[in-house]
């Protein structure tokens, strides 16, 4: 049944109308743009993290107490460089993952709750573009929060405490310039994993819509991933997760650098980021946005998004393990001793320069460590609270050796503590008086780092 | 092709899994017309208007819209433009930046100078600097509206406009529908205020579970329709009813009613008898103070319409 009235008025026009065409990407990205800054949440965490890390890392440094138990922070004394890298440590376990799920966990589960995918799709005709705009404005802002953290944590340093020389994390001393460059590649270099979380923010943003969950998905993968460093995986299942750049940038700071667990764990994060952006691409744009019932989200990411993501990891795990020398834990006799005699050697030179002792170098003090576990009672491996060293030294025209011994509490992650237990003078709590005023004994605590990937010496 | 159809519409049928939402549905729209969509829930009114916008695609079955052939979806032509399930609107943004940001989405320079204007004539200037969070459901209608207005639109598809409109909220929207049919746009809006229906619509289609039950000029619907009830207030309500009660073809429905603050009663009868006893009332010395349906033509019909399917389809 039809009718037809005839119009009251002359149209305007008998032509047929032409095809629309989607919107431009530049246009789409704009809007998106425009959506995202008008949230006050968003607008506060800009704030935020242009303000807050300066504040922060300017009141740490101005307190005798220094946050020890975190990389770097028992430097922020000594030098405005050290701060950025605690606020860098802080920001990969916390507040990144945090405010990744706030902006791309919400980026597309936001229209869910307002109700406008629709009119989105009437204005843009294209989802693909739709999905793209909503990508790179989510990343836009994302690399402006990353920004933010890292030049106010850096700029509060430097104006509190100063531009330096930083302690690296085998003992040598880097130049403030050097400093600066590093500190610089350290924030670089956790974008991979930063955009593999953003990108796992997107996926669990279009497949679970409004849910919670979608919300917090890049906190709570960021939580299992931290969770699985504290285990004792192996080196390759540790590596290849996206999030190991959060960690891996700590080789930056030894030398020589360590780049090949640098170098893996980004290559990880870059493909974790394409793979889940291309998982959530696959499920936007396979959604029937008119069908009220729709059902059809979970089925689809599992198939296109979980699936493709277990296989990605499995297939990271195996290429790492295939491609690199190290087994089981990563953490073996021989490389802490190395490790450990290395990181000495560096700290005994500083110490003598702080001291006003005859200057000496690293290879005159022909510094080696002697280290077991529990006493020799079990495997020499492995992380731990248990370890113990004597370390070994001899001083320019002195016959007789030095030693001093070390109690060494290994994260699985590589990164260790080492504690002076003696002898006092050497390696014992004292202030020394250096050019920038008094510090505690660089000999007495120190930080390193135990490449897991590289091979040991004896094997 | 009738260039001057803004829609044209031929065995349309959309499915959603075993669901038909759409069965052989025919629509013609002329450019220029406001045409209604009416139908209980489910009837399919939704899914309809998303076809014209080009939200999706029909299953089979031919769609033109404004002259031009559309098979897939978001492929409806340019000047197509409205709204379904509510205005998309985005809360952290004024009425204005809502209106700017839609502009520069569509690349419409033109459409940025006119927000000002737009918003007028929706009447909304006073809290255009307003965020549209705090917007009651008719004004987040008419700002839906003016949003729709940005880019000329020669199809104009609203659901539900009317909703939470107050008397000045419907004024406008009904002034801006007036206006745009005067100038060639076509106006499929969907409605459940049968009131609304009868100002704006010069043509009606009632949906019932997917299918068209009438199609044409309200006019038609009144001629084609069964017996109305129609409240009758007179000077004698005595002599009145009692000429009700001779008059062939008139049934009295209720003897005495309450009706601002006097008495009336309900008689069952098509217009034709109606006009016999009105001018026997004539006759009779009884003056007609008021003679209205109890519910709308377009309300009975729809009622009487669908709900047989909704009946059957129960059972």
């Amino acid at each position: 049944m039809t009718a037809t009235a005839t119009p009251t008025t002359t149209p305007r026009e008998d032509t047929a109308a032409t095809r629309a065409h989607p919107v431009p990407l530049a246009g789409g990205y704009r809007f998106e743009l425009v959506k995202l800054v008008s949230q006050w949440r968003i607008r506060l965490l800009v704030l935020v993290c242009w303000i807050a890390p300066a504040l922060f890392v300017a009141a740490v440094s101005q307190q005798s107490t220094l946050p020890a138990d975190t990389l770097f922070g028992r430097w922020m004394h000594a030098t405005g460089w050290a701060g950025s890298l605690v606020v860098l440590g802080f920001s990969g376990s916390w507040a990144l993952p945090l405010l990744i799920s706030v902006v791309a966990g919400d980026v597309f589960a936001a229209e869910d709750r307002l109700g406008t995918w629709r009119h989105l799709l009437v204005a843009v005709r294209s989802p693909r573009r739709i999905f793209a705009a909503k990508a790179l404005a989510a990343l836009t802002l994302i690399l402006l929060l990353v920004a933010g953290l890292a030049c106010s944590s850096a700029g509060g340093g430097l104006i509190a405490v100063g531009n330096r020389p930083l302690v690296g994390l085998d003992g040598h001393l880097l130049t403030p310039s050097d400093a600066a460059v590093k500190v610089l590649l350290a924030w670089v270099c956790v974008l991979a994993p930063t955009l593999a979380l953003a990108a796992i923010g997107l996926l669990g943003s279009v497949a679970l819509g409004r849910s919670p969950m979608g919300l917090l998905l890049p906190a709570l993968v960021a939580l299992a991933m931290a969770l699985a460093q504290m285990l004792p995986l192996p080196v390759a299942v540790r590596v290849a997760l996206p999030g190991y750049a959060f960690i891996s940038w700590n080789g930056l700071f030894t030398g020589p650098t360590q780049l090949e667990p640098l170098l893996i764990s980004i290559a990880a994060g870059l493909v974790w980021a394409v793979a889940a952006t291309a998982a959530a691409y696959a499920v936007f744009v396979r959604r029937d946005f008119t069908n009220a019932a729709y059902d059809g989200t979970g089925r689809r990411s599992v198939t296109f998004g979980l699936l493709p993501l277990a296989g990605l990891l499995a297939v990271s795990v195996a290429g790492v393990a295939v491609a690199t020398p190290s087994t089981g834990s990563g953490i073996d006799q021989d490389k802490v001793q190395r490790s450990l005699a290395t990181a000495f050697a560096h700290l005994y030179r500083m110490q003598t320069d702080e001291l006003n002792r005859p200057a000496v170098t690293e290879a005159q003090l022909q510094v080696s460590a002697s280290c077991d576990r529990g006493g020799g009672q079990g495997d020499n491996e492995g992380p731990g609270n248990d370890w113990r060293c004597v370390v070994t030294w001899h001083l320019p025209g002195v016959q007789v050796s030095g030693s001093a011994v070390y109690q060494l509490d290994i994260s699985a992650n590589g990164r260790y503590v080492a504690d002076g237990d003696g002898p006092k003078e050497v390696n014992g709590y004292f202030l020394v008086h250096t050019r920038y005023g008094d510090a505690p004994n660089p000999l007495w605590q120190f930080d390193g780092n135990v490449e897991l990937l590289s091979a040991s010496s004896k094997g | 092709m009738d260039a001057r159809l803004a829609v044209r519409a031929r065995g349309i049928t959309k499915c959603f899994g075993d669901i038909v939402a759409l069965d052989n549905v025919d629509l013609d729209v002329a450019q220029g017309q406001i045409h209604g969509l009416v139908g209980p829930n489910g009837a399919g009114k939704t899914t309809l208007l998303g076809l014209l916008l080009g939200l999706s695609a029909a299953d089979s079955g031919e769609l033109d819209i404004l002259g031009t052939t559309v098979r897939r979806a978001l492929d409806a032509p340019d000047g197509v433009t409205g709204f379904v399930d509510g205005p998309g609107l985005y809360p952290s943004l004024t009425a204005r930046q809502n209106l700017a940001a839609l502009a520069a989405l569509r690349g419409r320079g033109s459409a940025a100078a006119r927000i000002d204007d737009i918003l007028a004539e929706v009447g909304l200037t006073d809290v255009a600097d307003d965020r549209a969070r705090g917007f009651s459901l008719g004004m987040r209608q008419r700002l839906g509206l003016a949003a729709a207005l940005l880019s000329g639109p020669r199809l104009l598809v609203l659901d539900e406009p009317a909703n939470g409109l107050d008397p000045a909220g419907k004024r406008h929207v009904h002034g801006v529908l007036t206006r745009l049919a005067a100038e060639g746009t076509g106006v499929v809006l969907s409605s459940h205020r049968m009131d609304d229906l009868e100002e704006l619509c010069s043509e009606v289609t009632i949906l019932a579970t997917g299918r068209v039950v009438f199609s044409g000029p309200l006019g038609k619907l009144a001629a084609e329709n069964r017996e109305l009830d129609y409240r009758l207030l007179t000077s004698d309500p005595r002599a009145a009813l009692g000429a009700a009660a001779g008059t062939a073809g008139i049934r009295v429905v209720e003897s005495t009613v309450a009706w601002r603050g006097a008495e009336a009663f309900v008689v069952r009868a098509l217009v034709p008898a109606l006009d016999e006893l009105v001018a026997r009332l004539a006759r009779d010395g009884v003056a007609v103070r008021e003679l209205a349906p109890v519910v709308s033509p377009l309300e009975a019909a729809l009622l009487a319409l669908t709900e047989p399917q909704d009946q059957e389809a129960a059972r």
